[in-house]
């Protein structure tokens, strides 16, 4: 039976069913089924965050000076983009301000986790969609070498020596059995199209990546106190700044200083010179691969985020772009305002949530979350062990967020293309350079590889951010400012008896936002609409499909049982269904299911 | 120069025993000083993250809830090899997928540590959100924190005074009397998981 959707899909249940479960190489937990036709082309797709995750009740009756700390534990990876999110919603509930330098400290541990987690996504996450490591160990290293030099010529690590090393090892690794981070691949699918010098480079890459990362956490140490969970605060930032002393402990001084501008120029070299040039390097083999578009030519949502001042959250201030396109009209940017009820509303209907009454909308300040596990009636299989959802009732534990009742599509290419449609110029050059590079028409742009493209553009993008906002930060303490924090309303005796806020942040995965009641000094109700809950999102009562699904439809599978283009796709959104729902493994040493009916 | 030494609890602390591993190096801090050769970490759920610790570190001894098929609150210890081997059978720590990986990179890099060492106890409860340990697996914490200073003195590495807590843990708001102290009523806060995917669930 094949059905419309009035968002502009059409999906028909005829074929062979493929089970999915669980997607892996993700943070958290995710089921996914696709029936493909005859040809192997996917034309229905139902995604499930598979766990629940009720943060918002756990953070009921709780300090809400603390609600950072909880909502750092939600996930594995973006801890310090909750915290952030969390402080500012108890900062715009209470009407707090905070000083320029907590403004450009928090924007330069945001960058920072962004280009963290973007190059993590991609190497560790990402690559195994596009690079097969057991191919690397037929390349040549001569010939890698080369293809290095050519497509990274900046890079200084590019000898056939050095490029022989790292295969030996990975050979030993591989040899000794050890398949270990590799074990979950259909190394011999014909949708892996790189010639082995490529997948060298690229695992050669992968282990650079971790050397990086070994400094880049240090920028939250520095600034965090401590890392992993750094700490945060309430009116500012927790570190005090004393450029007079020598060892005053946790004071940042010009010597911590000196050490961040070290650490913001090797991730700058890095991006630069090794993550930019692999991405198109490794497009360039995919180039007629275009598939995985989904909603972004349709309907994409960023909130923005930086501000270029601090307290001040216009969109003209914000260095990462807010709006919305919706209807595939990229001539019109819409304004987007979190706080309005009419525009943000998540609905149940599909989710194992109840609100009382079918087809209802909730702003998350009105936020209801009470679980309601049932499955429709034709679910094949039990309650503990389905075989095959039925999407026609409830089937996931993430609701259904929509922008004026639309599905969107969040992250860093809803970013990019809300960028690029208002002329943003710093995006558009970076876009438009990027497609003459490759010679790819924009259209290129809604794709999966476009997804994984703008990741890295955006890498390049905050690391000239953070050197910006390390400038601004050094001037102003040179100018005698020395002040991080705002502590006139910490007392909870100066807040009103009732008040409520919100919080958000372009979280590295996109838009992210918390809502806070407080009453009495107590936190009465608490919502997180986090990125994967709007990419993840199953169908609503209209019967919008969401951007996970919608991003499938269309795509052809070399092998059914073998799902690397699903995984793919569903990689390029960096899904992080900790935060969506929560994160539960039932069986450690886990091989993705992948059932074909 | 005196070898490094990285004491590490993982594991959730939202998710009831599944906190086990936090509150072991929590209160291992409070115990015992070391000198700064040795990092006590709550390392929480952040798995690869965590790459960056392991380096240069000879020792790694981790505290982590941990599925053996065993009765709940029996703690067992493993050494070395056993360690990411163990860690590939059935139903071991809640984020052992997250953690094998970590040990599996830092031997494709050729940087894990020397000697490992894992404490880990048979959780009762982890389809709890927002709760606390279990008595049974809380009255393993001071045990496991005995077993481990037993393990560190036999690696050579001994206390250098009493325990001053550590700037790696989780903030105070979420140490165990103030996490499980502030919880909310069972009727304000939903509790339970999804059956399919809780190991160890309710029985």
């Amino acid at each position: 039976m094949v059905v419309q959707t009035p968002n502009g899909f059409s999906l028909d249940t005829a074929g062979q069913r493929i089970v999915v479960d669980p997607v892996t190489r993700i943070e958290g937990h995710m089921r996914c089924e696709v029936n493909v036709d005859a040809d192997n082309v996917i034309r229905n797709a139902v995604s499930t965050g598979t766990m629940w995750r009720g943060l918002e009740v756990i953070l009921r009756g709780r300090d809400p000076r603390d609600a950072w700390a909880f909502t750092e534990r939600i996930c594995g990876v973006c801890t310090g983009t909750h915290a952030l999110t969390s402080v500012r919603a108890v900062e715009d509930a209470l009407g707090i301000e905070i000083p320029d330098n907590a403004n450009s400290i928090r924007n330069m541990m945001q960058l920072n986790l962004q280009i963290h987690d973007h190059v993590v996504h991609f190497y560790h996450l990402h690559a195994l969609d596009w690079v097969n490591p057991v191919n690397a160990l037929r390349a040549d290293p001569r010939a890698t070498s080369e293809l290095q030099q050519t497509v990274g010529p900046n890079h200084p690590m590019s000898s056939p020596g050095y490029f022989r090393d790292v295969q030996n090892r990975l050979r030993q690794f591989v040899e000794s059995g050890q398949l270990g981070l590799f074990r979950n691949g259909y190394w011999d699918n014909p949708a892996y199209l790189l010639p082995p010098e490529a997948d060298l480079m690229a695992v050669t890459h992968y282990l650079e990546a971790l050397d990086l990362q070994k400094e880049i956490v240090k920028v939250h140490t520095i600034f965090g106190g401590k890392n992993p969970h750094p700490n945060w605060l309430v009116g500012g930032v927790p570190c005090p700044i004393n450029v007079h002393s020598t060892g005053a402990v946790g004071a940042i001084n010009m010597e911590r200083l000196n050490q961040v501008s070290t650490i913001l120029s090797l991730c700058d070299d890095f991006v630069r010179n090794v993550y930019i040039p692999d991405v198109i390097a490794i497009g360039g083999f995919y180039r007629n691969w275009l598939h995985g578009g989904g909603l972004s030519s349709q309907a994409v949502l960023s909130y923005g985020d930086i501000p270029e001042h601090a307290n001040n959250f216009a969109p003209e201030t914000l260095h990462l772009p807010r709006g919305a396109i919706i209807n595939g009209d990229l001539s019109t940017v819409h304004e987007v305002d979190i706080r309005d009820p009419e525009q943000i509303q998540e609905f149940v209907d599909h989710s194992w949530y109840d609100y009382g009454e079918p087809g209802v909308g909730k702003h998350p300040w009105d936020g209801v979350t009470n679980a309601k596990f049932e499955l429709g009636e034709n679910t094949v299989g039990s309650r503990t062990n389905i075989r095959e959802i039925d999407e026609a009732a409830k089937y996931s534990w993430i609701k259904a967020p929509r922008w004026r009742g639309h599905a969107m599509e969040v992250g860093p290419l809803a970013r990019y293309i809300v960028g690029y449609a208002s002329g943003h110029e710093q995006i558009t050059d970076q876009v438009t350079g990027l497609l003459r590079t490759m010679d790819l028409p924009v259209e290129a742009l809604f794709s999966t590889l476009g997804r994984t493209a703008a990741r890295a553009l955006e890498a390049q993008y905050c690391a000239d951010l953070q050197r910006h906002f390390f400038d601004k930060l050094v001037t102003n303490i040179r100018n005698g400012d020395e002040s991080t924090a705002n502590v006139a309303r910490w007392d909870p005796s100066t807040w009103p008896a009732s008040t409520r806020g919100v919080g958000f942040t372009e979280a590295p995965r996109g838009a992210l936002g918390h809502w806070v009641s407080i009453a009495d000094g107590r936190i009465e109700n608490y919502q997180c609409v986090v990125p994967t809950t709007w990419n993840g999102s199953p169908r609503d009562a209209a019967g919008n499909i969401g951007a996970f699904e919608a991003s499938l439809l269309g795509t052809p599978m070399e092998r059914p049982e073998e799902p690397v283009e699903i995984l793919r796709t569903l990689h390029s959104f960096d899904p992080c269904l900790a935060c969506s729902t929560h994160v539960m493994s039932p069986d450690g040493h886990e091989l993705t299911t992948v059932k074909v009916r | 120069m005196t070898d490094r030494t990285l004491i590490l609890g993982i594991g959730n602390l939202l998710w009831a025993d599944e906190g086990f591993g936090v509150r072991c190096v929590e209160r291992l801090a409070e115990r015992a000083g070391f000198g700064p050769e040795v990092q006590i970490m709550d390392g929480g759920t952040q798995g690869l993250y965590l790459l960056p610790f392991l380096e240069d570190a000879r020792n790694l001894l981790v505290f982590d809830a941990v599925d053996y098929g065993l009765p709940p609150g029996m703690m067992k210890v493993v050494e070395n090899e056993a360690v990411p081997a163990f860690m590939g059978a059935k139903k071991m720590s809640l984020h052992q997928t997250g953690f094998q990986d970590v040990i599996a990179t830092a031997q494709l890099k050729g940087i894990c540590p020397d000697r490992l060492c894992l404490i880990g106890v048979q959780p009762e409860e982890l389809e709890d959100y927002g709760g606390g340990l279990r008595p049974i697996v809380a009255a393993q914490i001071d045990p496991a924190v005995d077993r481990g200073l037993d393990k560190l003195a036999q690696w050579g590495v001994h206390p250098t005074g009493p325990g001053t807590g550590s700037p790696d843990l989780a903030d105070v708001a979420l140490r165990r009397d103030a996490y499980e102290g502030g919880r909310p009523s069972e009727d304000m806060a939903y509790r339970h998981g999804d059956e399919r995917f809780v190991p160890g669930r309710r029985r």
